[in-house]
């Protein structure tokens, strides 16, 4: 059988006001303190385009390629939720923002190309809130800060062949929307929403077989095990001879499987008609124009150029070109300090063990600078410390956000490169240990190791390691 | 005192002669003499109305009025919302509703002095063509107790008429400031589609609604106009065109003006007093040098049909709100969200407003969307392309503004024959032209008949300055009823 999906990503825009009211979107403020009469649907109300989010829409659809339409249209979508607070959103349906464009994915190596079917603008609702839990709750209360907050719907083809390729769209869209600055890309925080359609069919058929939504993948490893769990059920059902019914499916991830939330009987007919409140919004053309001049680079182009301008192996560049903060930090540590491998090494894996790397703004916080990782590097480079000490240093850094060097001068971890002092130490050892000198004599090379392991304890760690090994082999073959 | 023209009130007290608290208290003692036998109003601003009439005094005695309006006592009908004060719009389900805001015309006009003396009744949400469906009581005619005033805007209208406002706002979406105008012998006038904000208007359909004045005659008209028309970055639907100065444009007079009368306004059984009357008025004005024409505008009783899909459709989506989740009507005792918000609807709402709730639903439904709504619309575009051929030819059109004078309570309960009485109200509506209705005769019971104009978009100096020729030329607005205390 061959899989089909499809996504509907929902981007909620880094504008400062709302979509149609001039109301703050900050995160997290204290309920229905960013509320006015508009996004909280009061009777007399009237909605007013938020012309910044219509840029950030038309800078997402030249990113992916899509047309811009020159008039589109917003569009009333019915039905009752007491989080909508008039029972309506305003959303765009027969003529979007922008329509037709597609993004490159890369999954094992190979590069795909997903269209894009269409981008439009809408409103977010508000939240919810129970007192205790759901099912024992005696009253909800409902919290219109994130009323109108607005939101940016993308809709890809059917394109995708695999829970695997799902997510490297999202991973992909997600990197391009923090690019342009449109979309913090946060999932766990709701900026970033996932719904998928998913069918299966005959291997090589055309036709496209009975689809099922599913939602509420609040996260990239949920969407990818969300959409395997529903593949397989499919898969199963069809194997066992039983029809699939067309419906919405949520995901749940604690218990990790999709359950049924209403069949297509039961399905809202949204009574779709367009605005009356709102003229149809004319794009001028050398708006588009100079939106499509300031697009930044985006993460393939900046991929490309890693590889060009940095040297870096493909997998190097894949993963820090999909952050745009982690590409920005690699190139502001290379600015310091050129040894570009290096550089990418340490972010890879020592910063992103300490940061996630899909968090933008940790990234961007981080204690330790790019500056302070270039400094700490060089430390290394010029053989103040060894790679080893590094690691330690660097875990003291990530914490206290000091510099390598001042942490290394107090700590005293300077590297031992005094060939004299080292000499003494290694005579030492040797003459500590006459088994492992007559171990070498028989020829186990293996006991030279375990006296380098003896020589840096002695020395707390902090002996150069080239001049030991090179001492110690000078007077081991005199012996 | 309570017969004086606001631009006469304005000179009066210029002059010193009266204060706006006195005439304030005028009414407001007129109000509290006759309103409980008229029902005009359903909130009477008492303290806040004597507050800004003070402070309109003070401006007038220190020779610093704000312009015409200052001081101008004026009822709104309770669809406008106005901050602190209570907003109903005719219905139960707003019960408690106080909005944390004004309309833009009822801020403009604050701003411009205005002191408003309450909120008018109303048609539930403004639908209605008699002010009988109000929630709270039915508004009666000043000329005749026994009959409607029209509505929707019944109560300012008749407010109006009666001497107990100076003049008011009313709201237009399928006729509802012209046809109670006419019934109550004053001058209503909607203005273009888009030239007053909307902001603050508790939507009924939003593509049709306009605000508009209710006067005693052209001049007060078009300074209430004046002050609240213009572009609101809170209304996207508002026009940017400049306001022209409209008391100007009044007493250009006639002369050369090419009027047009369309044949599909004089239809059977309509009242033959009325029509009598709208031809005298189209002789009047002849007689002033308009030129005159016949002219056609066959799409003229499609309107009236495709009114009833596209005002009910948008209706059913903007009273989607009132769900008893967030302010007014909440039903208690309901055992989860979808009970709580069914009982409130159906307890909260009328017959009528559930009538046409139930049609806009339907002509939005899957499968039935094209049939009706976008068959609607399409219509709406040929009615629109009928008034741009007759404006080719015409400067403006002269018609009646309603088949009937005012009919009785309870005289129409079959909805239809409600509707009926909008039929030439409602293509201004439609394509949101410019539209007037001034005093034109009495019928042989005493009864008002109103003569309608119908301008090009924008062009209310036009409109106004033909509806003022035809009204300094002729005797109507002097006459007044007189209301039973």
């Amino acid at each position: 059988m061959d899989v089909v999906i499809g996504l509907e990503v929902h981007a909620q825009l880094l504008t400062r006001s709302k979509m149609f009211c001039g109301c703050a979107t900050t995160f997290g403020a204290a309920p229905n303190s960013q509320t006015c009469p508009v996004c909280q649907g009061m009777p007399g109300s009237l909605p007013v385009v938020n012309r910044r989010a219509v840029e950030f829409g038309i800078r997402t659809a030249l990113a992916f390629n899509c047309r811009v339409n020159e008039a589109c249209r917003f569009a009333r979508k019915h039905y009752y939720y007491p989080d909508m607070p008039k029972n309506f959103q305003i959303s765009q349906y027969e003529e979007p923002l922008a329509e037709d464009g597609a993004l490159e994915i890369d999954v094992d190596g190979a590069s795909r190309t997903i269209g894009i079917q269409r981008l439009h603008l809408e409103e977010d609702v508000g939240k919810l809130v129970h007192e205790g839990t759901l099912e024992t709750a005696q009253a909800s209360l409902v919290d219109f800060n994130r009323s109108g907050v607005p939101l940016m719907e993308t809709v890809s083809r059917p394109d995708l062949r695999s829970p695997e390729e799902a997510a490297a769209y999202l991973r992909a869209f997600r990197a391009v929307l923090v690019y342009l600055g449109v979309c913090d890309g946060n999932m766990e925080e709701g900026s970033l929403r996932c719904d998928a359609n998913v069918s299966l069919r005959p291997r090589g058929s055309s036709e496209l077989g009975t689809k099922v939504e599913i939602k509420n993948m609040n996260s990239f490893k949920n969407v990818q095990r969300a959409l395997e769990f529903e593949v397989r059920r499919q898969a199963e059902a069809l194997e066992a001879g039983l029809r699939l019914v067309q419906e919405t499916r949520l995901w749940d991830a604690e218990r990790g499987y999709t359950r049924s939330m209403r069949s297509k009987e039961f399905a809202h007919d949204y009574r779709y008609f367009p605005e009356p409140d709102l003229v149809p919004l004319r794009i001028d053309r050398a708006w588009v124009d100079a939106i499509r001049a300031g697009l930044p680079e985006l993460p393939r182009q900046r991929r490309q150029r890693f590889l060009r301008q940095y040297g870096l192996p493909a997998y190097d560049a894949e993963l820090l070109t999909h952050s745009q903060a982690l590409a920005d930090y690699f190139e502001a540590a290379t600015g310091e300090l050129p040894q570009a491998k290096l550089v990418s090494n340490w972010i890879m894996s020592e910063l992103l063990r300490v940061l996630p790397a899909d968090d933008e703004a940790a990234i961007r916080a981080a204690k330790i600078t790019p500056r302070h990782l270039a400094g700490l590097l060089k430390l290394i480079e010029d053989g103040t410390i060894s790679g080893k000490i590094a690691k330690d240093v660097f875990q003291k850094m990530v914490v206290s956000g000091e510099e390598a060097r001042a942490i290394v001068a107090r700590e005293g971890l300077t590297q031992l490169a005094d060939e004299p002092a080292l000499a003494a130490v290694i005579d030492q050892v040797i003459a500590r240990n006459p088994k492992a000198i007559e171990d070498f004599r028989k020829g186990k090379t293996a006991a030279a190791k375990a006296l380098v392991g003896q020589i840096m304890k002695a020395t707390q760690g902090k002996a150069n390691p080239a001049i030991v090994n090179r001492l110690l082999e000078e007077k081991l073959s005199k012996i | 005192m309570t017969d004086t023209p606001i631009h006469e009130l304005a000179d009066a007290y210029l002059r010193g002669e009266t204060t706006p608290t006195a005439v304030t208290e005028a009414y407001l003692a007129r109000i509290a003499r006759l309103d409980d036998r008229l029902g005009a109003y359903l909130t009477v601003t008492r303290e806040q109305a004597l507050r800004a009439a003070a402070a309109s005094d003070a401006r007038y005695r220190a020779g610093t009025p704000l312009g015409p309006l200052d001081g101008a006592p004026l009822a709104y009908k309770d669809v406008l919302c106005t901050r602190g004060v209570r907003t109903t719009c005719g219905s139960r389900i707003l019960e408690g509703f106080v909005p944390p805001y004004d309309a833009t015309a009822i801020e403009r006009l604050g701003a411009a002095g205005a002191v408003m003396l309450g909120k008018g009744n109303m048609d539930e949400f403004a639908m209605g063509s008699s002010t009988e469906y109000s929630a709270f009581k039915p508004t009666r005619n000043p000329w005749d107790l026994a009959r409607v005033p029209g509505g929707s805007s019944g109560g300012p209208a008749a407010a109006v008429a009666a001497g107990l406002a100076a003049g008011g706002l009313g709201t237009d979406t399928g006729g509802s400031i012209r046809q109670p105008a006419a019934f109550c012998g004053i001058v209503g006038l909607k203005p273009t589609y888009g030239r007053v904000s909307r902001y603050g208007l508790v939507a009924f359909g939003s593509s049709l609604d306009h605000i508009g004045p209710f006067a005693r005659d052209v001049t007060d008209a078009a300074l209430l106009l004046a002050a609240m028309a213009g572009a609101d970055p809170r209304d996207a639907t508002c026009v940017e065109a400049p306001v022209p100065d409209y008391a100007a444009a009044l007493a250009r007079g006639v002369r050369g003006l090419r009027l047009g009368v369309p044949d599909e306004y004089f239809i059977d059984g309509m009242d033959p007093e009325v029509e009598r009357a709208v031809r005298d008025a189209v002789d009047v004005l002849r007689g002033l040098g308009a030129t005159v024409e016949r002219v056609s505008l066959p799409t003229t009783r499609h309107a009236l049909a495709t009114y009833y899909v596209i005002a009910p459709a948008e209706a059913s989506s903007n009273l989607a709100r009132y769900d008893g989740v967030k302010y007014g009507l909440r039903v208690a005792g309901a055992k989860d969200l979808i009970e709580m918000s069914s009982r409130t609807r159906a307890a909260g709402f009328g017959a009528e407003v559930k009538r046409r709730i139930m049609l806009g639903t339907y002509v939005l439904s899957a499968g039935y969307y094209e049939a009706y709504y976008g068959r609607a619309q399409k219509v709406r575009t040929l009615v629109r392309r009928d008034f741009e051929a007759a404006f080719g030819r015409v400067d403006l059109i002269v018609a009646p503004m309603t088949p009937n004078v005012a009919f009785k309570h309870g005289e129409k309960e079959d909805p239809l024959s409600m509707y009926l009485n909008d039929v030439f109200a409602v293509p201004a509506d439609m394509t949101g032209l410019p539209a007037i209705s001034v005093p034109c005769g009495f019928s042989a019971e005493g009864l008002p008949i109103g003569l309608q104009f119908i301008g090009k978009a924008l062009d209310e100096p036009t409109l106004l300055r033909a509806a003022h020729a035809y009204e300094q030329a002729t005797p109507w607005r002097t006459r007044r009823p007189s209301v039973p205390s």
